[in-house]
């Protein structure tokens, strides 16, 4: 076990290196220039816009600017905004926190609301609630988060004035309530889906009439040997999630003002601050692989059949 | 006359009825299921009885209903799709058709047990052999999680699992097919039940292992005076190890007898025919006999006998009359205990 | 037969050493007529599902709606009346006129600009699918199939496009280009789209790799090519084929998404996206403006979402 986590450590470091060079490459390599965004329409000196790209390491080779930055983020370093003159990590250290808290609370309305809905609808499959849960996944799923995060605002701040439409800077629990539902509603409906397929197969299979054979009371049938086997594929995907609601906050952000890491890189596209988008696809991107290495553990300790060699 | 009694007199032929007799009987047992295809009627009136210490076969191939019994008996068919429309089950004579379920629930495991086929499958993957075993103890004796891994050691080497204590925490993928099969034996032994049903204990398994585990369910049997249900197709398992055989089709038993007597004189042309085509070494060169066709579907069983259209003595009333099981005598009319034929020309049969 | 039964009674006939007719009746009786293939079976199964067909229908409607837009309004979506009709609320009954679904901020009809705008989602959505499939397909296969190095090479770049968030990935590359066309934008999320087809095509691969006729074509000396066109490929499409499914309601929902940040197609592109990112401003006294191009997105997406499902249900038996 120990040599498998070290193996997969290892083989992080290429995907990681990988992927922040991908994001660089995209930032620099393509058209747009953050100098010039900065000056906006004015027309400004070349020479001095030359001047400036010099003292940002803008002018050096692409490989080269990779380099430099990747020594720094060994340091801890993730750069400086241009336009601001502020370090990239302080920008991160202030917004990270708010959408991991949006994340999170993503993540456990998802997982709680998901699982239950999917064990409802499993236990009965091919019943008449089966088919209305059917449908309402369907639904969540085929409406874009954030026509329904528009949705969610239009009923529950303007017409029944339940919450506010803005999450204020302090982002409380108490505002991040609706924006979290919208965020995790679309895997909200791939959990329920998931584990109600999980479910409903293992219902018929060969162990469970073992286990009533063996005359065990209901609860234990499904408590312990139901669940713990249906929940191996959805906590195989509950952890890829976590990358994907993180990356998706951003939307989520965008409509309800929530001053998180998705709104501090949309700010930074548009002033083409190269620094801060890659800092903060980087930290998504590190959050997904952990996420993903902590889920293949906790699969090897649910599922014994696996070995890791 | 009552069919019951053919078969719950085979051993002896008179008390089957008070303690220490008939454990389980069956009594006029109807099983149907409700698919999208139609009603299909798996058991269609199965009678039979076991008493401790007694080993009943069902024979049949795959559809003809034995599996299916034994699951109404166990109370561990899926209902729906499945029904029992008509029918008794009793257990020490009390039906257990109208017991609730918590009731049913306490019998289960605790007095009538049941191994089934492919082990592998049937033993959950995601928890260990241990574990599964002290699950019996656990739930139906209250022992301590501790207590009940000890006793889970001394019913794995009970069942002779080498290394039993180190491999106690293995799990179920980690045995090889035979020691698996083992596993589900001391499962079902644990509680040291009146009565188990074995569907098809040794099929999964390789031939030379077959041997072992079926000679060690007996031993088992014999030692702790338990009643055996042993459900296979397979006649070869069933001659050492049985008192009595039920042979089954589309639903039905159609002859039962002592063991011995079935293979000497089969009383129906369908046992006939499956004791025709076991290959054996003294009839090198002829061609092996195969009963022609294919078991019916159950949502259209032909009327009178099910076996008709396969039959190789079928005549007319044999398309319009369902026989009942008959009391099979000697040709002299003398009583041949335990034996029954639901033949209109099992005379023919088997006096030929 | 019940599945039921088949279920409870049927037995491994490969390791039950049992001869004579009980063996060989139950191997007959446990395979029923095996005639027909497996794509022509989805196909049966395909035509009686009602999921289908009602996605099929409204699919037709939707490409039918972005090929020959002119067929559902004669009104220009572009043309903008002010004057007379800023922020218009919808009249319901004429179905089918200008103003059926009222005017929006700019005095435009909203019916003319959510027909036009199906043309846009629909393109997208098919022509990434079809760049995604056909990428993801040959780096999976190549993967799957050389194994060793190429494998581990290839996987590794497909984690590293796994590894980047979808979005905001294809918001990265977005914004980099000033004119962003639809083919821009069909390009971005082809870019970062193909891995999960990649890693489905790869786990496909590997398992049919094994199997006895692939193994009896390479010894009868078939090229690779061959062996991965003829033999692999067809064995191997369906999962991918049910994944493709699936993602075309995801990509018109990206389309819509990526439009409505400002960052996909921007005016005077007529699209879905890019209306119901103007409507948000009106959300308070104008709901219709936004919610209309909303249904219709929600609509398209749920057409395919429904297709995909249909089409896993019949390609893949197991989730029945």
């Amino acid at each position: 076990m120990g040599r498998y986590v070290a193996r997969r450590l290892l083989q992080m470091i290429p995907v990681f290196i990988g992927a922040t060079l991908l994001v660089f490459c995209m930032m620099y390599a393509l058209p747009g220039d953050p100098v010039r965004a900065l000056a906006g329409e004015q027309a400004v000196d070349p020479a001095q816009i030359a001047a400036m790209k010099k003292d940002l390491g803008l002018d050096l080779p692409l490989w080269h600017q990779y380099w430099n930055y990747l020594t720094g983020l060994l340091h801890g370093d993730f750069g400086t905004q241009i336009a601001s003159g502020q370090p990239v990590a302080d920008i991160i250290a202030d917004a990270f926190p708010i959408t991991a808290r949006l994340t999170f609370f993503a993540f456990a309305f998802t997982t709680v609301v998901g699982i239950s809905m999917g064990i409802f609808a499993g236990m009965k499959a091919d019943s008449a609630r089966d088919r209305v849960l059917l449908m309402v996944t369907l639904l969540l799923i085929s409406v874009p988060s954030f026509v329904l995060g528009f949705l969610g605002q239009y009923f529950f701040a303007f017409q029944l004035g339940w919450v506010q439409p803005n999450v204020s800077g302090e982002a409380n629990w108490n505002e991040l309530f609706l924006p979290a539902v919208v965020l995790g509603s679309l895997s909200l409906a791939y959990v329920a889906r998931l584990t109600r397929t999980s479910i409903a197969e293992n219902l018929r299979a060969d162990y469970m009439r073992t286990a009533t054979a063996k005359g065990l009371p209901r609860r234990r049938i499904i408590g312990v040997h139901l669940l713990r086997n249906s929940m191996i594929p959805v906590v195989t995907y509950l952890g890829t999630d976590i990358g994907a609601l993180m990356g998706g906050a951003v939307v989520t952000e965008g409509i309800f003002n929530v001053k998180g890491v998705g709104w501090s890189v949309f700010g930074a596209l548009k002033q083409r601050e190269g620094a801060t988008v890659v800092g903060i696809v980087t930290l998504i991107v590190v959050v997904y692989l952990v996420a993903s290495l902590l889920v293949d553990l906790l699969y090897a300790v649910l599922d014994p059949r696996i070995r890791y060699a | 006359m009552t069919i019951t009694d053919i078969t719950a007199d085979a051993p002896s032929p008179h008390g089957a009825n008070e303690n220490g007799g008939t454990l389980l009987e069956v009594r006029d047992l109807h099983v149907e299921f409700h698919t999208r295809d139609g009603v299909a009627k798996a058991v269609n009136g199965v009678n039979y009885s076991v008493a401790a210490g007694e080993t009943l076969a069902v024979l049949g191939e795959s559809g003809s209903g034995k599996s299916v019994t034994a699951q109404a008996i166990m109370g561990i068919l899926d209902m729906p799709p499945g029904r029992i429309p008509q029918g008794e089950i009793l257990f020490r004579g009390q039906d257990m058709l109208k017991m609730g379920k918590e009731e049913r629930r306490l019998i289960r495991g605790q007095k009538i047990a049941m191994i089934f086929q492919d082990a592998l499958s049937s033993l959950n993957p995601v928890l260990s052999v241990g574990y599964q075993l002290g699950e019996m103890f656990r739930v139906h004796q209250g022992l301590s999680k501790k207590g009940a891994k000890a006793k889970s050691i001394e019913l794995m080497e009970r069942v002779r699992i080498p290394a039993a204590k180190e491999r106690v925490n293995d799990y179920p993928h980690q045995f090889s097919g035979g020691m698996r099969q083992r596993i589900m034996i001391a499962m079902a032994l644990a509680l040291e039940p009146d009565l188990i049903i074995a569907d098809e204990p040794t099929t999964a398994l390789d031939v030379t292992v077959q041997a072992q585990v079926m000679d060690l369910l007996a031993e088992l049997q014999r030692e702790y005076n338990m009643g055996l249900i042993l459900i296979t197709h397979d006649l070869g398992v069933v001659a050492d190890v049985a008192d009595k055989i039920a042979v089954m089709y589309a639903g039905r038993i159609v002859e039962t007898a002592p063991v011995r007597e079935l293979y000497k004189r089969p009383s129906h042309p369908y046992t006939r025919g499956l004791l025709d085509s076991i290959p054996r070494l003294d009839q090198k060169g002829q061609e092996l006999y195969a009963i022609k066709g294919l078991p019916p579907n159950l949502t259209r069983i032909p009327s009178g006998c099910a076996f008709n259209p396969r039959c190789p003595v079928a005549q007319d009333v044999c398309r319009t009359d369902t026989p009942v099981l008959h009391q099979v005598t000697e040709a002299d009319g003398a009583a041949l205990p335990g034996r029954g034929s639901a033949c209109h020309f099992w005379k023919e049969t088997i006096h030929g | 037969m019940p599945e039921t039964l088949k279920d409870t009674e049927t037995t491994k006939d490969g390791t039950a050493a049992v001869p004579g007719p009980t063996a060989a009746t139950m191997a007959a009786s446990t395979k029923p007529e095996k005639a027909r293939s497996l794509w022509s079976d989805a196909w049966h199964d395909l035509r009686r599902n009602p999921l289908f067909v009602a996605s099929a229908i409204l699919i037709t409607i939707l490409v039918v709606m972005a090929a020959f837009p002119q067929l559902f309004t004669g009104a220009d979506p572009r043309y903008a009346d002010l004057a007379n009709h800023y922020l218009q609320k919808p009249n319901w009954s004429h179905v089918f006129k200008e103003d059926w679904f009222g005017y929006d901020v700019q005095g435009r009809s909203i019916y003319a600009r959510v027909i036009h705008g199906a043309r846009n989602s629909i393109l997208v959505a098919l022509v990434v699918t079809a760049l995604v499939t056909v990428i993801g397909t040959a780096t999976g296969m190549i993967a799957g199939y050389f194994g060793g190095l190429i494998d581990t090479l290839l996987s590794r770049v497909t984690d590293i496009f796994f590894a980047v968030p979808f979005t905001l990935g294809a918001m990265v590359v977005l914004t980099s280009f000033e004119e962003r066309s639809v083919w821009v934008v069909i390009l971005a999320l082809a870019f970062l789209g193909w891995t999960q087809i990649a890693r489905v095509a790869r786990g496909s691969v590997l398992t049919i790799k094994q199997a006895d006729y692939v193994m009896a074509a390479k010894a009868l000396g078939a090229s690779t090519s061959r062996i991965l066109l003829r033999h692999i490929l067809p064995n191997a499409i369906a999962p991918v084929i049910v994944v493709a499914t699936i993602s075309l309601g995801g990509y018109i929902g990206s389309e819509a998404t990526l439009s409505f940040l400002g960052i996909g197609l921007a005016e005077p592109a007529v699209s879905w996206g890019v209306d119901i990112s103007s409507g948000q401003e009106q959300l308070r006294n104008a709901a219709f403006v936004l919610i209309i191009p909303s249904i219709m997105v929600s609509i398209t997406v749920l057409a395919f979402i429904m297709l995909g499902d249909a089409v896993r249900n019949a390609l893949d038996p197991k989730l029945r």
